[in-house]
C-alpha cells in the first residue's frame, strides 16, 4: 500500500514529487498524451537529468542545460516586451518559439511578463512597466519604496494577514485604498456584533475595490488560460516546465517591497528587534508559499529570487545575523516537504560560500551569476547543484566561439563529477540568438558525462 | 563636555552624534566647524566602506545620520557653506534604467573624496547629460545601468556627447551589474569601474591628469 503524504520522509517526499513532475497531468487530471512515444521518452530524461543533477548520486547522461530568459524570446520573436505583456497569445507564441528553437532541458513558462492589463485594472505602482513608465521595447523594474513605514512592523507581526490586505494592498494598487477600510475578519464571531463588521462591505469605496478585483480576477484567469495552456503544450512536446513554484527569503521579502533597500538598511540599526520578529513571523509563510505551489503544480522545484543578500550588501555579521537564519530555515521547511529549492544568487555570493553550505546534500540548486563557479563547485557545490554563470555580456557581445570557451571551461570545472546544470548566470534580454544556439548545443556535445 | 563627533559618527553611533551635535550647538560652537567634523568622519567611513570594512548599508546608515545633523546645523547656518571641491562629475542612470542603489554609492563616494558631484537621477536621457556637461563644464562623466539595456543607452549617451561636440572635453566611465570590460568598448566610454572605489579611482586620476 502507498504511504500517505505525512508517513514520508523528506527524501521520499522528494521522491515522490519528481515523480509526480515526471508523469504529467492533462487539465482534467488524466495522465498526460504525448505527442508521440518520442516526446515522452524525452520528456521523461529531461527531468531525470536534472534531478540526477540535483541530487548528487551520480553523474547524469551529460550536463543539463536550461537557458533562463528574461524578455529575450520576446525580441527572438520580433514582438516588443510591451506586446507580450498585452496580447497573451502573443506571448504564449514567442516563448513556444523560443522553447522549441532552442530545446532546453527545462524552460520556466511563459508567465514572466505578465499581464499588462490587469496590472492597469488596478492601477498596480510598485513597477513601471512598458508603456507604463518605461519603453515599450524595455523590461518592467521596480519601483522601489517605503510601502511600509518604519513604524509599521508591529502590524505586520501581529497580522501578517491583516497587514497585507488593509495596509499594504492599498499602498501598492490604487484601486484597492477602500482595502483601508476592511474588518478584521477574525472579528466575526457571535450572532451580537456580527452585522457590525459587515458595514465596511457597503460602503462605496470598498465596493469600489471588490469591483475592481472582479475584473482583475477575470483578466488573471483570460492570460493564465493562455500561459498555463502554454506548459501544457510544451510538455506534450518533450518539454518540462522547471518551476513548481516561487517564494523568497524573509530579509528580502521585506527589503524589496515592504521597506525597501534603504529601510531595512536603516532598521538594521534602528530596530533590529523588531526586524528580526518580522523574519521570523514570515518565516512559515515563505515555505508555506512555496510548499503549496510545489502540491499544486506537482513539481519541486521552487524559485527563490535572492536580493539583499549579495556580496556587498551586507558585511558578513550582518549576513550571518539577519539573512541567513530565516532564510535557511525556509530553505529546510521546504526540503522537508520534499521541495528542491532553487535559490537564484544575482551579483556575487563569494563571500556567501561557506555559510550557505551548511545544509542537506542533495536537496538543493543554486544558480550563481558572477560567482567564481570553481569556489562554488568546491563549498556549497559539495553538498547542492550549482549553476548558472555564463555572463549576459559576452551571451549579448561575444561570439559563439567565446560562449563554447566560456562553457568548456564551466563544464570542466563546476561540471566536474555532476552537479551541474548550464544556464546563464542573469535573466537575459537582448542577447545574440547564435550566443544561446552555441551554449545550448555545444553542452549538448560536450557536457556528456563518459 | 561633547565627545569626539569625528570618531563617533565614524561609528555610525546616532544618537550619540546628534547629542554632541546639539551640546555643541548649544554652547555656541560654530556650525561650520560641526560639519566639517561630520565631513571628515563620512571620510572615514568611504575609506572603511573601500577597505571592506563597511558595507552599503553603512553607507546608508552614515548619509542617514549625517542628514539629522545637517538638519540641526542648517538653521544656525549663516550662508551656505563654502568647501572646496577636487573636481566636478555628472552622474547618472542611463536612460530606460531606474536602479539607483550602485549609483547613489558611487555618488556617495565622490561627494565624501571631495567631487562635486551633479546627479541626474535614474533614467536619464541622453540629452540631459549632453545638457549637464554643458552647463557645468564638468570634466567627469558617469554612465549607471544594472540592466542589459543600459548596454545600448550608454551607447547612444556617448554618441549624443559625441555628437554635441563635448567628447574630447570629458571623460566618461561605466558602472553597475552587467558592466564589463566589453561593454565598455560597445558603449565607447573612456572606462569601466568594477565598484564604487574603482569610480573614485577614475576620478582622482583624470582630474590629476588635467
Amino acid at each position: 500500500m502507498e504511504k500517505k503524504w505525512e508517513e514520508m520522509s523528506s527524501d521520499e517526499k522528494q521522491e515522490e514529487l519528481f515523480n509526480r513532475w515526471l508523469s504529467p497531468k492533462d487539465p482534467e487530471g488524466n495522465d498526460l498524451k504525448f505527442q508521440n512515444p518520442k516526446a515522452e521518452k524525452t520528456y521523461k530524461e529531461r527531468i531525470t537529468r536534472i534531478k540526477d543533477a540535483a541530487q548528487l548520486k551520480k553523474a547524469p547522461d551529460r550536463v543539463p542545460v536550461c537557458p533562463l530568459p528574461n524578455m529575450f524570446p520576446t525580441f527572438y520573436y520580433g514582438i516588443t516586451p510591451q506586446e507580450a505583456m498585452y496580447d497573451y497569445d502573443k506571448c504564449s507564441a514567442a516563448w513556444k518559439k523560443f522553447v522549441l528553437d532552442f530545446e532546453p532541458d527545462a524552460h520556466m513558462g511563459c508567465a514572466g511578463p505578465g499581464p499588462g492589463k490587469f496590472f492597469e485594472i488596478l492601477d498596480y505602482k510598485l513597477y513601471s512597466w512598458p508603456g507604463h513608465g518605461v519603453a515599450p521595447e524595455h523590461s518592467y523594474q521596480c519601483n522601489e519604496g517605503e510601502y511600509m513605514t518604519a513604524d509599521g512592523y508591529d502590524a505586520l507581526i501581529d497580522d501578517p494577514s491583516n497587514f497585507f490586505s488593509n495596509v499594504y494592498l492599498p499602498r501598492v494598487f490604487g484601486k484597492l485604498e477602500g482595502f483601508r477600510m476592511l474588518p478584521a475578519l477574525t472579528g466575526i464571531l457571535e450572532m451580537y456584533g456580527v452585522a457590525f463588521n459587515f458595514i465596511p462591505f457597503g460602503l462605496p469605496p470598498v465596493q469600489e475595490a471588490y469591483k475592481a478585483l472582479f475584473d482583475a480576477g477575470a483578466e488573471a484567469l483570460k492570460w493564465a488560460g493562455s500561459v498555463g495552456g502554454f506548459d501544457g503544450e510544451m510538455a506534450i512536446s518533450g518539454f518540462p516546465a522547471l518551476l513548481g513554484g516561487f517564494t523568497k527569503v524573509p530579509f528580502d521579502t521585506i527589503g524589496d517591497t515592504l521597506r525597501g533597500t534603504r529601510g531595512i538598511m536603516l532598521d538594521m540599526y534602528r530596530q533590529p528587534d523588531k526586524l528580526i520578529e518580522a523574519m521570523e513571523a514570515l518565516t512559515p509563510l515563505m515555505i508555506k508559499m512555496g510548499v503549496g505551489a510545489a502540491q499544486m503544480n506537482g513539481k519541486p522545484v521552487i524559485f527563490i529570487p535572492l536580493h539583499k543578500g549579495a556580496d556587498g550588501f551586507l558585511s558578513d555579521e550582518q549576513f550571518k545575523k539577519f539573512y541567513w537564519p530565516y532564510f535557511r530555515k525556509v530553505l529546510i521547511g521546504l526540503i522537508e516537504e520534499g521541495c528542491v529549492p532553487f535559490p537564484v544568487a544575482e551579483g556575487g555570493y563569494n563571500s556567501r560560500l561557506e555559510v550557505i553550505k551548511d545544509l542537506p546534500k542533495g536537496k538543493t540548486i543554486w544558480m550563481f551569476d558572477t560567482t567564481d563557479m570553481a569556489r562554488a563547485k568546491k563549498t556549497i557545490g559539495t553538498v547542492a547543484c550549482i549553476t548558472g554563470n555564463m555572463p549576459t555580456d559576452l551571451l549579448a557581445l561575444g561570439t559563439p566561439q567565446q560562449v563554447k570557451d566560456y562553457a568548456k571551461k564551466l563544464i570542466d570545472t563546476a561540471g566536474k563529477g555532476g552537479g551541474y546544470i548550464m544556464t546563464n548566470g542573469a535573466f537575459f534580454d537582448k542577447v545574440k540568438p547564435e550566443n544561446v544556439k552555441a551554449m545550448v548545443d555545444f553542452t549538448k556535445k560536450y557536457g556528456v558525462y563518459k | 563636555m561633547a565627545g569626539d563627533l569625528v570618531s563617533t559618527l565614524a561609528d555610525l553611533k546616532e544618537k550619540e552624534a546628534l547629542g554632541i551635535v546639539q551640546d555643541r550647538l548649544s554652547a555656541g560652537d560654530d556650525p561650520l566647524s560641526i560639519l566639517d567634523d561630520a565631513r571628515r568622519a563620512l571620510e572615514i567611513v568611504g575609506k572603511r566602506f573601500a577597505d571592506s570594512e563597511y558595507f552599503i548599508p553603512d553607507l546608508v546608515y552614515s548619509g542617514e545620520i549625517l542628514k539629522g545633523i545637517t538638519d540641526m546645523v542648517k538653521p544656525k547656518l549663516a550662508k551656505a557653506a563654502e568647501v572646496k571641491r577636487l573636481g566636478k562629475v555628472v552622474m547618472g542612470t542611463v536612460a530606460g534604467d531606474i536602479h539607483d542603489i550602485g549609483k547613489d554609492i558611487v555618488v556617495f563616494m565622490l561627494d565624501v573624496s571631495g567631487y562635486e558631484v551633479y546627479d541626474l537621477g535614474v533614467d536619464v536621457p541622453a540629452q540631459k547629460f549632453v545638457e549637464k556637461i554643458k552647463e557645468s563644464g564638468a570634466p567627469i562623466v558617469g554612465l549607471s545601468g544594472f540592466l542589459a539595456l543600459a548596454f545600448d543607452s550608454m551607447k547612444e549617451t556617448v554618441e549624443a556627447i559625441k555628437a554635441a561636440g563635448l567628447r574630447d572635453k570629458v571623460k566618461v566611465m561605466i558602472g553597475g551589474g552587467q558592466m564589463s570590460e566589453e561593454i565598455r568598448k560597445y558603449t565607447g566610454a573612456d572606462a569601466y569601474g568594477k565598484d564604487a572605489m574603482a569610480g573614485v579611482t577614475l576620478a582622482q586620476k583624470w582630474v590629476g591628469a588635467k
